[in-house]
Parts: C-alpha cells; sequence; structure tokens
C-alpha cells in the first residue's frame, strides 16, 4: 500500500527536481513581491516593521497560489492521472503523495526564505521562530486546499483564474491565524493560541482534503 | 467475466449510443469497431469505471463495478489514447512508475528486460520527450509484458504509430494472453494478424 504512495512521492520530486526553474520561479515572485512593498509604502522602518507578518503571509499565499495549477495539469493531459484512478490502491494516498510533494518543492522552499525577507522588512528579533512556525504549518493547508481546487478546475478553460476565485477565501482563515500568530508575539500576548488553531486547521485539512480532492478528480477525468 | 447491460453513453448533451450489451469470456478477443466519433473510446472508458454511464450496468465477475471498483482495478490493465509517459523522464522510470502506481511490485530488471524486449534498449537512459511516436507507444505497451497477472486487457487504438513488424508482436501478445485465459477489448481500424479472429461489436449499430 505504501508502495503507491512512495512511488508517487519519489517521481514528482524527481520531477519537481528536473523542472526546478518553475520551483525557483515560485521562490522569485515570493522575493519580488516582498521587495516590491517597500517601494510602494515607503521604506520607513517603523511602518515595514508593523506590516512584516501580513505581507510576509500574503506573499506566501499568493505563491502557492501562483504554481497550484500545476499540481495536476501535466499528468492530467498526458494521462497519468488516468492511469493513478485505476489504480487498484486507494486514490487518497497518491493524492497525499501529489500534495506532499507539491509543499515539499514549493511551500518548503518559501518558509526557508522568509526569515531572510523578514530581516529586508524589519522583523523584530523575537518573531522569527513565529514566523516560521506558522508557515510551516500555514502552507501545508494552503497546498491541501489548493489540491482540492485545482482538482476540481481541472481541464477547465480559463482554470487558472477560476481556480484562484475558489481557493482565495478558503485560505482568508489561515491567512488570519497565520498573520495574526507573529503579531500576536510581537504584541507580547503570545503565539500559542493562534498556532494550534494553524495546527488543528492542518489535521483537519489532511483529514478531509485528501478526499475531496480525490472525489473531485474522478468527476473532472470523466 | 465481463458483461455490459443495456448501456448509454452521453456525451456533452448528445446520447452517443444506448442499448448496447457485450459479454467478454475468458480467453475471449473482442474487437470494438465503428467509424470515428462514434464512441468507441467512451465505451471503453465506461468499461474501465473512468467514466459512468448515463444507464446500464457494467459488471466484472458478476459484480456492477460501481459497487466494487477496486475488483475490477485489480484484475484490469487499461492503455488509453494518451500514452502516460512524461517527458522529463525515461522510459524506465516512467515504466517502473506506472507499474508502481497500478499496484504492481515490479522490479527494475523486469521493466529492462520488458523494454528491451519491445525493441527499447538503446533508448533506456533518454528522456522521453527525444522518442519518436512510435516509440513513446511502445514504452506504454511494454506494461504488458509485466502485467499477464491481469486479466482483462483493454487497450484504446494500441496499433497505432508502431511498424508492421512491431504490429505483428503486439498481435501475437495479445493472443497468446487470451489463449493462456486472459480478455483483450481493443479498438483499432488497422488489420492485425491475430492468431484467432477476434469477435467484433459493432458500436455503430447502437448508435442514436
Amino acid at each position: 500500500m505504501l508502495n503507491t504512495f512512495v512511488a508517487v512521492l519519489r517521481r514528482d520530486l524527481l520531477l519537481a527536481w528536473r523542472g526546478r526553474a518553475d520551483v525557483l520561479v515560485t521562490l522569485a515572485f515570493f522575493v519580488i513581491v516582498v521587495c516590491l512593498f517597500p517601494f510602494g509604502v515607503g521604506a520607513e522602518p517603523n511602518l515595514l516593521r508593523a506590516i512584516a507578518p501580513g505581507v510576509l503571509w500574503v506573499a506566501a499565499l499568493l505563491a502557492c497560489l501562483l504554481s497550484l495549477h500545476r499540481l495536476f495539469a501535466q499528468d492530467h493531459v498526458d494521462g497519468t492521472l488516468e492511469q493513478l484512478l485505476l489504480s487498484s490502491e486507494p486514490a487518497v494516498l497518491w493524492v497525499m503523495a501529489k500534495v506532499l510533494a507539491f509543499w515539499l518543492s514549493t511551500g518548503l522552499p518559501v518558509v526557508a526564505v522568509a526569515p531572510v525577507l523578514g530581516l529586508l522588512l524589519d522583523l523584530e528579533q523575537g518573531a522569527y521562530p513565529v514566523l516560521v512556525i506558522s508557515l510551516a504549518l500555514g502552507t501545508p493547508i494552503l497546498a491541501l486546499l489548493g489540491a482540492v481546487g485545482a482538482a476540481l478546475t481541472l481541464g477547465l478553460r480559463g482554470g487558472g483564474m477560476l481556480l484562484a476565485l475558489l481557493v482565495l477565501p478558503l485560505f482568508v482563515p489561515v491567512l488570519i491565524f497565520g498573520a495574526g500568530a507573529v503579531e500576536a508575539e510581537l504584541s507580547g500576548t503570545g503565539a500559542t493560541a493562534h498556532l494550534l488553531l494553524l495546527g488543528g486547521g492542518l489535521a483537519g485539512a489532511l483529514a478531509l482534503a485528501p478526499w475531496a480532492c480525490a472525489a473531485a478528480l474522478r468527476v473532472s477525468t470523466e | 467475466m465481463l458483461e455490459v447491460h443495456d448501456l448509454a453513453c452521453l456525451k456533452g448533451d448528445r446520447l452517443l449510443f444506448r442499448g448496447l450489451a457485450l459479454r467478454l469470456q475468458a480467453g475471449g478477443l473482442l474487437r470494438v469497431a465503428g467509424p470515428n466519433g462514434v464512441g468507441k473510446t467512451s465505451l471503453l472508458r465506461l468499461v474501465t469505471g473512468l467514466a459512468l454511464p448515463e444507464a446500464g450496468e457494467v459488471r466484472w465477475r458478476g459484480v456492477g463495478i460501481r459497487r466494487d471498483r477496486e475488483a475490477l482495478h485489480r484484475e484490469l490493465l487499461y492503455l488509453g489514447h494518451a500514452p502516460a509517459l512524461n517527458d522529463l523522464l525515461t522510459p524506465l522510470e516512467n515504466l517502473r512508475f506506472a507499474c508502481a502506481a497500478a499496484g504492481d511490485e515490479v522490479d527494475e530488471e523486469n521493466c529492462i528486460i520488458a523494454l528491451a524486449r519491445i525493441g527499447l534498449e538503446h533508448q533506456l537512459d533518454l528522456p522521453a520527450r527525444v522518442l519518436s511516436q512510435g516509440q513513446r507507444r511502445r514504452v506504454g505497451l511494454a506494461r504488458l509484458f509485466l502485467s499477464a497477472r491481469r486479466p482483462l486487457w483493454v487497450l484504446d487504438e494500441p496499433f497505432t504509430a508502431l511498424d508492421a513488424a512491431a504490429v505483428a508482436e503486439l498481435a501475437e501478445t495479445l493472443s497468446d494472453h487470451c489463449v493462456a485465459g486472459g480478455m483483450v477489448m481493443l479498438t483499432t481500424h488497422q488489420d492485425a494478424p491475430f492468431a484467432r479472429a477476434p469477435a467484433v461489436l459493432d458500436v455503430g449499430a447502437y448508435a442514436c
């Protein structure tokens, strides 16, 4: 049973490595969006410090959204998705493997780069651990919810735009608790409650999203 | 045994065919015939469970496939129009993944043997994007050699883009599978040299 999971995970990571230009584009997008803010709102350190958590979180969310349509598109075109749906193993397994590979190749680099961009915005020292933890808990939720949207809009004309309209409202709670965690840490109330809620959200998404995603894929390929 | 009762297929808002029935016994070789656009590929997708019929039922070993899809999928090999190849992977990586994804445990050595048997021994390490159409087709067909334990083979246009020698060898492989008790259902517009003439199902006869 684990065979299918490992095979899909290994293949998708190998593909991410061979097509690493795509991964770098996502990361470059994240960096550039964050760098635009000092130009837009001015280089006043107090202002930048105040908006840093929100800016980093919104940019991470958009970077995730930018690459979501790639999750199933290629497999849909070349017929791999049909073969996966005909697997005798449960679809939930390989859907989870695909989402995990997606997160490792796009979410994890964003989590790793975020502290560096925090320096750029002069984020306070004490907030870095919370920033990284909140992103590490939040971006997998984005990937899981986004996978359901990507599966639903698969093969549609203008699917990319529709995907954004579909999943962005669902991303809002993640954004609130993610950015809220960093702000709570900065204001001295402690980020534990926010992080616990994010963790709960991740557990919930992990339990439900793969099933929804597998069902949506069956509908989309019909 | 594969049985199909009173099947109707709706594509968009057009009814392609209705009242279609067929029965495929162990050792049976069935060729699905009919002009372009009559619904041959749609029929194959209904039989595999990738699409759901508008009416009627597909039964595998007496049980409806909507009730127990896994029972069919454990014993099914479906090769569709799209060859399920990723351009960034080599034929060997593609084949190993296809087997693992289907739930078969196949080691690398057997994959290499299968690819060599289908004439790709010199392309093992090339990315699939540099292969010709016929060679891409062959990578998909190599799975046939590794799927003898799956009795039902459903093949959509397996002879497309293959040269005459490859067509003859493929026909022989399919005939051998049937002799060994397997079942083959395929669509083709080509005459292939089968050892025993296949039964023919004309989808056009059920067209609406």
